[in-house]
């Protein structure tokens, strides 16, 4: 265990803005109003503003040493399972910044946005055709935003054939956090099923659960162990005779693209992650984009509003974008029609890969992750051991030796890789889930699987090097206990701070 | 084209490694009857065609830049400096995930450290989390933590008819099902009364009472009486706040708020036809367990470093999965970036100053509008830089006409308040000149001479 002894004030390396902050000191100034000035309303007044005061430059030489902070993929191989850390190409930064798109606004009149519009309808369509959906909307924000989404919608459908005592929602232990939450936070009752000796969702325990209380099962296929579930078909009938219906988390559809049509076997609802699978950046953490599709049956109840046609293309006029709002729609998951930004750039995406394109998306992230699983699978052992899709989970312990996933992945810092996720997914021990991606190529896997080989050597040989690591970054393990113990949320002290209870 | 870099033998070597003839062999776990569908898509393009077809579509539109435009209900036209896009443009940032492995995260987290810091000196909070989707998602999450505050016994919701109409539906989007009452906002409601008026609905069954500051229709009101109703009855109060007008006016904790939610977009990011924006959450500290989304707090490495990590993990989904405060996990990291940055470079006097010069371009604008016979201003109350205009015509007919002169009009608000057919918000910010208000002002003379 890592100890934290401090003899001093601890050292600064970069200041915040506050403590950069000099009183005086501009940036940004803004024109002296061309009107006559009118009279501020005193008593409403605000008498102070403490807000940081510095010179241009200063900001730029701050949030670049903070950048320099940062591992990123345009730094590196980042391969954090289940995060699908594939290259985002530039072009995609450059569409989205197209004054056309930035400068407008989401009221303005359907006849000065046509262009976004026609764009967000394509995009619609073309997430059908990639996942066999009858009907796609693009407002969510993320994906847990689009879980939310999907688990309204599917509770509605229910209510709406006066099924009302329909409260349980099915959930692999194998799934994301989010599942649970998402449906935890509208109200089901969450029902954990287990996964069987092959990682596949377990028929007899799914069975035993199938009842006429079934809202649904939220299903992740390939699921976090990145093993395709073997019986998917019969999941989702066991679910549907039930009358429940049968989620599926796009959070792995990466392994899918132009392979399976989710749609296509009997999924109910799907979302999408464009930040994931078509390539729209994390940004350290969102913003992100949770589209979702559904099945014929679950259309009318999609959010509003919808992108749709409102008048046909004529002879001599293309057709007339408009919003459309689904019959019993759920309502609104926010303000406005979505994360626009982002939809221009997985627009982007798909129009530059085409069918094709895709395919090999998932032909490649599936090879890179089955070869890397190969050269590494002597070393680690990797419990559900077969033919993987687009990532695979190994344990991140060696016989004969103390060290953790935790220390592993630490270790890879070293060496310049970001580590894998790790203790997830829950089932397997001392998980490190491991997504390369397409966008990797093979010298890259070597040199990764040749270094996992040799922190297995080290493990063994010397294991402080792994219990101490990272050495290299410029910043070493963080007192985890300290900060929720402390709880120094914010640098700047408003007066009465810490007088409340 | 892709960005796959393999050369046909690589592939063939890792097939090999895999112990396998083709990549077809690879999908055999795949229902075969379904396995590699027909999609009808359009044939892959190169950079350059893909380039040349976006700028097409975009050009397609007409921006913010080629009209003048006084459209504002909820997103905001304002300069947007040179700074805050070349920050938001780093790899090191925007190729980054969220910050799980501290030590190779530095930048992100005390850059969201430093904005959560911002945000609370802005709203006069105490604490601020990493971020949400949006102002409407922060309201919807501000109802959810107000009813974990007193574990679901309160069943009453208070919220004034002049929130953002899109917001009071995105809180009845997530709150369907769970036996609220809703109260506040009916059709009928007095849109001329102040927030006094919401006071009264408070009872012992609520937990928060939503009011927004500025209001929908631009209106600055005093709410520290209102806040002190609600704590009577010991109900919580969220302010929707537009972070710019907190430059001038009254902070929400001088007001004594127990949460602030609002649109961070004025901060620096553009309109970007509707997002992605962000919404920032602010509160007191003894809510902080029962807040939703991330949270940064400072702590030091082994190393005897000042440094940041993700803390009070425990409240959310990826370790309490069904028990979570909220299901959020990715949010708004990039956009908090933004904000941070436009904040930190326009400081507080550029705040002010792009404030203040939207307080009297508004100001102005409304008095000359108010002399044009057929309009006239709807309230009496203090405003910031948006107002309320009847007008003698329908909005849709007058924002017709404005664009025939290049001209955004305002937002119709007849559609959400019947009360208010034929009425118009108007928005003004420091982008807007002089020029263009009076263009604004002799085109609606025209229209009501039609």
């Amino acid at each position: 265990m890592t100890e934290f002894k401090l003899n001093a004030e601890p050292r600064v390396v970069e200041p915040t803005v506050f403590e950069l902050s000099s009183p005086g000191r501009t940036g940004v100034s803004f024109p002296a109003p061309d009107v006559p000035l009118a009279d501020l309303p005193e008593r409403l007044l605000r008498t102070d503003l403490p807000l940081p005061e510095l010179a241009e430059v200063d900001v730029v030489r701050h949030y670049m040493h903070l950048s320099n902070f940062n591992y990123s993929v345009d730094g590196g191989f980042y391969p954090l399972g289940s995060c699908t850390m594939k290259y985002n190409p530039k072009i995609n930064e450059d569409t989205a910044r197209l004054p056309g798109f930035t400068f407008t606004h989401p009221l303005q009149p359907l006849e000065t946005v046509q262009g976004s519009l026609a764009l967000m309808f394509t995009l619609q369509e073309w997430l059908k055709e990639i996942s066999g959906f009858a009907s796609v909307t693009l407002q969510p924000a993320a994906g847990a935003h689009g879980e939310l989404t999907g688990a309204l919608i599917m509770r509605a459908y229910h209510q709406a054939r006066s099924d009302s005592k329909r409260v349980k929602m099915l959930i692999p232990d194998s799934a994301h956090g989010t599942n649970p939450a998402s449906s935890g936070v509208v109200g089901l009752n969450i029902v954990q099923i287990p996964s069987d000796p092959r990682g596949n969702v377990d028929l007899e325990a799914l069975k035993a659960e199938c009842d006429d209380t079934v809202v649904g099962l939220m299903l992740t296929n390939p699921n976090t162990l990145g093993l395709f579930d073997e019986h998917v078909e019969e999941v989702v009938r066991l679910v549907h005779e039930c009358g429940g219906l049968v989620y599926g988390d796009g959070a792995n559809l990466n392994a899918l693209l132009g392979i399976l049509r989710p749609g296509d076997i009997g999924i109910d609802v799907m979302h999408f992650n464009l930040h994931k699978t078509f390539s729209t950046p994390h940004g350290g953490g969102g913003p992100g984009s949770g589209p979702v599709g559904v099945a014929e049956h679950l259309a009318a109840f999609l959010p509003a509003p919808l992108i749709g046609i409102l008048e046909p293309a004529t002879d001599e006029l293309p057709p007339l974008f408009g919003y459309e709002t689904p019959a019993r729609s759920i309502g609104r998951m926010k303000a406005f029609h979505g994360h626009f930004g982002m939809i221009v750039r997985a627009f982007t995406y798909i129009l530059m890969h085409g069918a094709e394109g895709l395919r090999q998306i998932a032909e490649y992230a599936v090879l890179n992750a089955n070869y890397l699983q190969a050269r590494v699978r002597s070393t680690y052992k990797v419990p559900y051991d077969r033919i993987c899709m687009h990532e695979f989970v190994a344990e991140g312990h060696i016989e004969g030796s103390d060290i953790q996933a935790l220390d592993i992945a630490k270790r890879l810092m070293d060496f310049n890789f970001h580590p894998p996720t790790n203790y997830f997914p829950l089932i397997v021990h001392e998980a490190l889930m491991i997504e390369p991606t397409e966008t990797e190529n093979k010298d890259t896997l070597d040199r990764f699987a040749e270094t996992l080989i040799q922190i297995a050597e080290e493990a063994r040989t010397t294991p402080d090097l792994l219990h101490q690591a990272p050495h290299t970054t410029p910043f070493g393990r963080m007192d985890e206990v300290r900060a929720a113990r402390e709880l120094v949320l914010c640098c700047w002290l408003p007066e009465n701070y810490g007088e409340q209870e | 084209m892709t960005f796959i870099p393999h050369s046909e033998s690589e592939r063939d070597a890792m097939l090999a490694a895999v112990g396998i003839k083709s990549l077809d062999d690879l999908f055999a776990a795949i229902p075969q009857k379904h396995r590699y569908p027909e999609m009808d898509l359009p044939d892959p393009h190169t950079e350059m065609e893909a380039a040349a077809q976006l700028s097409e579509l975009a050009a397609a539109n007409n921006t913010v830049q080629e009209l003048t435009s006084f459209l504002g209900a909820g997103a905001y036209n304002h300069y947007l400096p040179a700074v805050v896009d070349h920050i938001l443009r780093r790899g090191e940032f925007y190729t980054a995930y969220t910050p799980y492995q501290p030590e190779v995260s530095q930048g992100t987290l005390q850059a969201i450290f430093e904005y959560q810091s911002m945000m609370t000196a802005l709203t006069g909070m105490e604490v601020s989390n990493a971020s949400h989707y949006d102002g409407a998602t922060a309201a919807a999450e501000a109802v959810n933590m107000a009813l974990a505050v007193f574990r679901g016994k309160r069943s009453k919701v208070v919220i004034s008819p002049s929130v953002h109409p899109q917001y009071r539906e995105t809180i009845r989007t997530y709150t369907q099902g769970m036996d609220l009452e809703l109260v506040g906002d009916e059709p009928a409601s007095d849109l001329a009364s102040g927030p006094e008026a919401l006071g009264s609905l408070v009872d012992e069954n609520t937990s928060l009472v939503i009011v927004q500051y500025p209001d929908f229709f631009g209106r600055i009101h005093d709410l520290t009486a209102l806040t002190a109703a609600a704590h009577e009855k010991d109900a919580l109060v969220c302010i929707v706040a537009n972070p710019t007008a907190l430059a001038l006016f009254k902070s929400p904790g001088e007001m004594e708020a127990d949460i602030v939610v609002g649109e961070g977009q004025p901060l620096g990011m553009p309109l970007s036809f509707g997002g992605p924006y962000l919404g920032f959450f602010t509160t007191r500290k003894k809510y902080v367990h029962k807040m939703a989304g991330r949270l940064v707090g400072e702590t030091v490495d082994n190393r005897g470093q000042r440094a940041y990590v993700l803390t009070l993990t425990a409240r959310e989904q990826h370790i309490k999965r069904d028990r979570a405060t909220s299901n959020i996990c990715t949010n708004q990291g990039l956009m908090a970036l933004a904000s941070a940055a436009y904040l930190s470079v326009v400081g507080k006097q550029g705040l002010r100053q792009a404030a203040e010069s939207c307080f009297h371009k508004a100001h102005y604008a409304a008095g000359q509008i108010n002399q044009i016979p057929g309009y006239n201003l709807r309230f009496q109350d203090d405003f910031f830089h948006e107002f309320v205009v009847s007008c003698p015509q329908p909005v849709e007919k007058i924002n017709a006409w404005l664009l025939e002169e290049d001209i955004l009009g305002g937002y119709d608000l007849g559609r959400d308040y019947p009360a208010l057919k034929d009425h118009m918000l108007l928005a003004v910010t420091e982008m807007n000149s002089k020029e263009q208000i009076d263009a604004l002002v002799e085109t609606l003379k025209e229209v009501n001479h039609d």
